[in-house]
């Protein structure tokens, strides 16, 4: 099949971008859109021409890497699907496909579909760990944990961190990641002790890298390629209550 | 409390917490609203009015919630607007409504109503000649139902409430579910039963409220 | 050069104990005057820097991803290995030692094996007062699951994303140390050399991914996690950034390489479906727990599968392997398929694929148990074939996925280069011939929280900390060489683009140097190889710019180290002339086609060292002594 494509262009961070036309020849419905992408650049390249830039690495949808607003959707139509597990043959011949970076002021773009994420490490940075020290711990099957907090902690936990909640995000908020996140660990006994300073932590970082504040648009879930779950902000907002309950002893 | 008011998530839980007394209040007063029906309204009113300490406290605790609501729903919505640099070329919205996108303008919308609303009805400003407090009714008492009947004959005056209805509707369409998730009352299981019933609710609010100025307008309730 | 390992003396259960009284210790406050640079942050790299740092090391910590979290280990599926006997089962540290030196052939250094069996308990206690979710059972404690070459469960898991939630593990520690101030990460960077003054490791050169500079770190030691180079065959399970680039230029300023042909071929990865094929997706082993394995009896067969009677299948794992059946190890079971797919009986558009039909465990255990076991892997097959595997069988063929060669270094996990320290796959040290299944997480871990953090210190402690910095002529050199080389790179202008060249690269070491090996063959490649090398010099096109962020470049560099190391690779295959775990001469192969191995000759690790550019490397070896076990014929039948 052909396609039209329309691939945001940016030099770099302080340049202005802008829509480029391209054309996808032959491509296979067995194709991922990142191949598409692969063979529409050695087209360019042969040309003499930049090849696209954008960023991919596992190409399996754990990495988190790949980060492309398909056709005003982030990782594109297909539902729990990174860009990079994303087929071809969820498209049509002669359709038209807008390629753009994930945009949010805290996400500024690098390059062409390349955004700069680290202000979630400063997010995970501000408190998203517990304060163990290597060795010294107890044996693993000291403090049996309830097959079900286990199993929600491991849904939060699938989170690949890849920032499409953000793209999403009319307020282009972090939220469901933050969620996710203190949502992993607030599940298991070994998070509960810093969970108050946790999430305190967390959500004013959140604010501090510029991402906005959560409005309950719900389409961070929809775009989200894990299928984090909105539930999980009310988790977060919970968490938020027992930390600042002022009416609480310590210990409770 | 200083970390509470800085925050993302408290200053959401206040106009969550503020959202939900308006609505306790819009529910209360729709139901003594409803008493035109059956020509109690001028005793309803006039119980009330017999009560100054219970009005002024609500009073305080309304202005105060109010301006709470507006205050940081209008901070939080700049922050947003900040937080996101522009759409996209396409643009496909999958999960989030028209109302959730426009809270902050329904809030302005109502913003503007009550205002209007309090110069109609409480300062009875706008329409001085249907003022309750310039008409007694035949036991003596200011003759709300005068006002409001009499008002709401007006075209215009019916329009502009049933337009500052469908504001409010959507508002609470979006928001009272919304408000259940902020505070973190919900879980999986009940959120889609919240989120049904607060657009329930909306719908049951905006038809009783409409229902007087509509029934008005339409000659069925014509007062004396 | 006779090599030594430097294994400590004593009998096995006692060596490390032994080896960490023996070590050197830095005293406490004198290690934030040590800064130690950290190359990857994998699994084995951010549990190394996280420690490091805790201990109160000056650490900087280097990977070109665009965070830590981003590393390969990411991708790992299955899960991670433990004695802990936590069922009851029969394991053991001996048994996991046992098994982990026979998967690997006999070929890897008995007390290393030991140590990590040993440690292995210490790993997953570790990982759980993070906050890693293992799976639990309903009374709370952790579940096993039993893995390929093993008859106990020891393996534990999170989902099919065990390897993610041991890097988000040891990324949340790290990130501790970074808040700490004991870690200064950098992220989207690329090291392109290491620097060696007085013929010890103090630092590295490293191109900034994002604006392209070239930029020089010091260090007292340099720890290098790089991973694995299964990419050198183009296609393969490993991420499209994975890279021999760290673990090359190091060999070239003198570290040796070790048995550089010993890869692994996993068995169950989806076929390639096309020319634009970019990379393969591994689908987890444990399939085979409930799949079949099979191909058409007759050649040629293109039949659908309904069509074919049960009569006219071949289960040819089953047949050949009774006892452990579609179980058998990885590389018997990649190495069948490719048998069978010769004598031209593969399923698919290219004839090369095996069908792994779940019918009968569909039938038996109904569809909904099938469903909850391995209900994601069904929906990441029929993502990436548009096919739905609970109506047809999944095609399955073999793929690169994991290399067991590596940099040499000792017990100690120090190399040949003093001050240069090897972790996780990135080393050769203990999977011998062939990993055993969810080990390698396993020996990241290891290396990163509980070995180097002792070692390090003894090599530390006899050392002047900070007395090298990057106003050192050496460092000078190294930045020159550097951006001559990528000034050449972009100079070249030629009409291939570097893509092309990686896959031809590919097709040269999967047909000659792939899963089965032969001399004719290898002789091809090492005629090939450096054939086309010489056209990359000449012909190849790199677009852009040094100075800006450019992908071009950076695969560019990394497709010319695999272009010279290819024919490392298979220099070291034609050297040994045995079969052995992933590596499968078809001159040593029993009448009935298992491998043979010659203990005689080749019981010993090769490693490599660079002589320049115009000269064949030099092989060194260390013997490799059994004194524990006896080295029998690995037989799954
Ligand atoms: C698909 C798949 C599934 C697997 N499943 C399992 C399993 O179930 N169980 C198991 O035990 N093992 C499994 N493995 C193997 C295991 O995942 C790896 O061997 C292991 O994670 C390697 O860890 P590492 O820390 O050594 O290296 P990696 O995780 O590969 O990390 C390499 C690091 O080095 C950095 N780096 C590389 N080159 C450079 C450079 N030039 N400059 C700067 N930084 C650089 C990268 O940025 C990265 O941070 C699997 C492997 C694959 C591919
Ligand atoms: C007076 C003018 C008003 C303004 C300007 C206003 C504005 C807003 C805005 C912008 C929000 C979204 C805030 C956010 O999620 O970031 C909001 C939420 C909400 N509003 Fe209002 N509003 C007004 C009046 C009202 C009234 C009268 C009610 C109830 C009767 C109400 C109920 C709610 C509720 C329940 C929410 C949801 C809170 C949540 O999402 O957690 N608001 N308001
Ligand atoms: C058709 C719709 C409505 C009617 C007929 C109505 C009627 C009235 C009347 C008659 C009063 C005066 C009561 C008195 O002073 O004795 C009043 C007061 C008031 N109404 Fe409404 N109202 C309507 C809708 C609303 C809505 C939607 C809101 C809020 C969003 C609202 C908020 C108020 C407030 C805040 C007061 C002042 C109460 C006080 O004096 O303390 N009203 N309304
Ligand atoms: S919550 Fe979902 S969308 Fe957001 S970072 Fe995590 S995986 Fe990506
Ligand atoms: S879309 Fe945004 S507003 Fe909240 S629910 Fe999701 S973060
Ligand atoms: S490239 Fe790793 S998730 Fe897409």
């Amino acid at each position: 099949m052909n396609l039209t494509l329309y691939v945001w262009k940016q030099k770099s961070k302080d340049q202005p971008g802008e829509l480029v036309q391209y054309d996808a020849r032959n491509v296979s419905p067995d194709m991922s859109f990142l191949e598409m992408l692969d063979v529409v650049n050695e087209g360019l390249i042969r040309e003499n021409n930049e090849p696209i830039a954008f960023d991919h690495d596992c190409r399996e949808g754990i990495c988190g890497t790949c980060s492309q607003v398909i056709n005003g959707i982030p990782h594109g139509p297909q539902e729990r699907t990174t860009v990079c597990q994303l087929h071809m043959r969820n498209f049509k011949d002669g359709d038209t496909i807008y390629i753009e970076p994930w945009r949010a002021k805290a996400f500024p773009v690098i390059k062409d579909l390349i955004v700069d994420r680290s202000a979630f490490e400063s997010i995970i940075q501000s408190g998203g760990y517990v304060s163990v020290h290597t060795g010294g711990v107890p044996d693993a099957n000291a403090i049996p944990i309830p097959k079900e907090d286990a199993d929600i902690s491991m849904d939060a936990a699938e989170c690949i961190g890849c920032g499409a909640c953000v793209a999403a995000c009319p307020n282009g908020s972090a939220m469901l990641f933050t969620a996710a996140k203190i949502t992993n660990l607030a599940m298991l006994p070994q998070g509960k002790v810093e969970a108050k300073k946790r999430v305190c932590m967390m959500t004013e970082e959140m604010l501090n890298q510029g991402f906005g504040n959560c409005s309950n648009h719900y389409e961070c879930q929809a775009a989200c390629p894990k299928g984090i779950k909105v539930s999980f902000i009310a988790k977060l907002n919970r968490e938020f209550t027992k930390a600042v309950n002022i009416f609480s002893e310590p210990g409770e | 409390m200083q970390s509470f008011i800085n925050s993302s998530v408290g200053r959401k839980m206040l106009v969550a917490v503020t959202g939900q007394f308006m609505i306790l209040f819009i529910f209360v007063h729709v139901l003594g609203n409803s008493t035109v029906f059956f020509g109690g309204l001028n005793a309803y009113a006039a119980k009330l009015h017999s009560l100054p300490l219970l009005v002024w406290i609500t009073r305080i605790i309304m202005s105060t919630v109010i301006t709470v609501h507006v205050f940081f729903s209008i901070q939080l919505t700049l922050e947003n607007w900040k937080s996101n640099p522009g759409s996209y070329a396409v643009s496909k919205y999958q999960r989030s409504t028209f109302a959730s996108r426009n809270m902050i303008w329904t809030g302005a919308l109502i913003g503007t109503f009550l205002l209007f609303h309090l110069l109609h009805f409480t300062f009875q400003v706008i329409n001085p000649s249907f003022a309750a407090s310039a008409n007694m009714d035949a036991l003596g008492r200011p003759d709300v139902t005068f006002m409001v009947i009499s008002s709401f004959q007006h075209f215009i005056s019916s329009i502009i409430y049933i337009a500052a209805m469908i504001a409010l509707a959507l508002h609470l369409f979006h928001g009272i579910q919304s408000s259940f998730q902020t505070l973190g009352i919900n879980n999986e299981r009940s959120m889609p039963f919240i989120t049904k019933s607060g657009s329930v609710a909306s719908v049951i609010l905006f038809l009783g409220y409409i229902a007087i100025p509509v029934i008005i307008l339409l000659g069925l309730l014509k007062g004396q | 050069m006779i090599l030594d390992g430097k294994s400590p003396s004593g009998p096995l259960a006692e060596k490390w104990d032994r080896r960490r009284q023996e070590l050197k210790l830095v005293n406490p406050a004198n290690k934030r005057k040590y800064k130690i640079i950290v190359v990857g942050t994998g699994l084995a790299g951010a549990s190394a820097a996280a420690t490091l740092g805790e201990l109160g090391y000056n650490i900087e910590a280097f990977c070109y991803q665009d965070s830590p979290r981003r590393g390969h280990s990411i991708a790992a599926q299955g899960g991670i290995n433990a004695a802990k006997n936590y069922p009851n089962d029969g394991d053991s540290i001996y048994r996991l030692f046992y098994d982990t030196i026979k998967s690997g052939d006999f070929r890897s250094r008995e007390a290393n094996v030991y140590r990590l069996a040993q440690v292995s308990n210490n790993i997953i206690d570790q990982c759980v007062a993070q906050g890693v979710p293992f799976a639990r059972d309903y009374a709370g404690y952790l579940d096993n699951r039993s893995f390929g070459g093993a008859q106990v469960s020891r393996t534990f898991y999170a989902r099919g994303q065990t390897g993610q939630q041991l890097l988000l593990g040891a990324y949340s520690a790290l990130s501790r140390q970074i808040r700490a101030g004991t870690v200064k990460l950098y992220p989207r960077s690329e090291m392109l050399d290491i620097v060696i003054v007085n013929n010890e490791a103090k630092g590295i050169i490293v191109r900034d991914l994002v604006t392209g500079r070239i930029e020089s770190f010091a260090g007292d030691a340099v720890c290098l996690c790089t991973g694995g180079f299964a990419n050198v065959f183009y296609l393969s399970t490993n991420a499209m950034g994975s890279n021999v680039t760290a673990a090359y230029r190091a060999y070239k300023k003198g570290a040796y390489f070790a048995n550089p042909c010993y890869t692994q071929i996993h068995p169950t990865c989806i076929p390639v479906s096309g020319d634009h094929q970019s990379k393969l997706t591994l689908m987890s082993e444990s399939l085979r727990n409930d799949g079949r394995v099979w191909v058409p009896l007759k050649k040629g067969d293109t039949r659908a599968v309904k069509d074919i009677p049960e009569n006219e299948r071949d289960y040819y794992l089953e047949r050949k392997y009774p006892s452990f059946g579609n179980l058998a190890p990885r590389d018997i079971s990649s190495r069948s398929a490719k048998e069978v797919c010769d004598e031209g009986r593969g399923i698919g558009a290219s004839g090369r694929g095996v069908y792994l039909d779940f019918a009968d465990s569909i039938q038996r255990l109904g569809e909904d148990t099938i469903r909850e076991r391995y209900g994601n892997l069904f929906e990441m097959y029929e993502r990436i074939t548009g096919e739905n595997a609970y109506r047809q069988p999944m095609r399955i063929y073999p793929a690169p996925h994991y290399t067991m060669g590596g940099l040499w270094v000792d017990y100690n996990l120090q190399s040949n280069i003093p001050g240069l320290f090897v972790l996780g796959e990135a080393n050769f040290s203990d999977h011998g011939a062939n990993r055993l299944g969810a080990s390698a997480l396993m020996q990241g871990l290891a290396d990163g929280y509980f070995i180097i953090p002792y070692t390090i210190a003894d090599y530390l402690a006899r050392t002047e900390p900070g007395n090298i910095t990057t106003e050192h002529e050496e460092f000078g050199h190294s930045r020159e060489k550097i951006a001559s080389l990528t000034d050449k790179l972009l100079s070249i202008k030629g009409d291939k683009t570097v893509t092309r060249f990686h896959y031809e690269l590919g097709r040269i070491m999967w047909d000659y140097v792939g899963m089965s090996r032969s001399e004719k063959g290898l002789n091809t490649a090492l005629e090939k190889i450096p054939a086309l090398r010489a056209e990359f010099w000449k012909n190849v096109r790199v677009t852009g710019q040094g100075h800006e962020l450019n992908q071009e470049l950076e695969k560019a560099g990394r497709v010319a180290d695999f272009l010279e190391f290819g024919e490392l690779m298979a220099r070291d295959a034609l050297e040994r002339n045995e079969s052995c775990g992933g590596h499968f001469r078809e001159e040593y192969q029993s009448l009935d086609g298992e491998a043979t191995r010659d203990d005689q000759n080749f019981s010993h690790v090769a490693a490599w060292e660079y002589k320049g550019a115009d000269n064949a490397p030099e092989m060194h070896k260390e013997p490799l002594e059994f004194e524990n076990v006896e080295l029998a014929v690995r037989s799954y039948k």
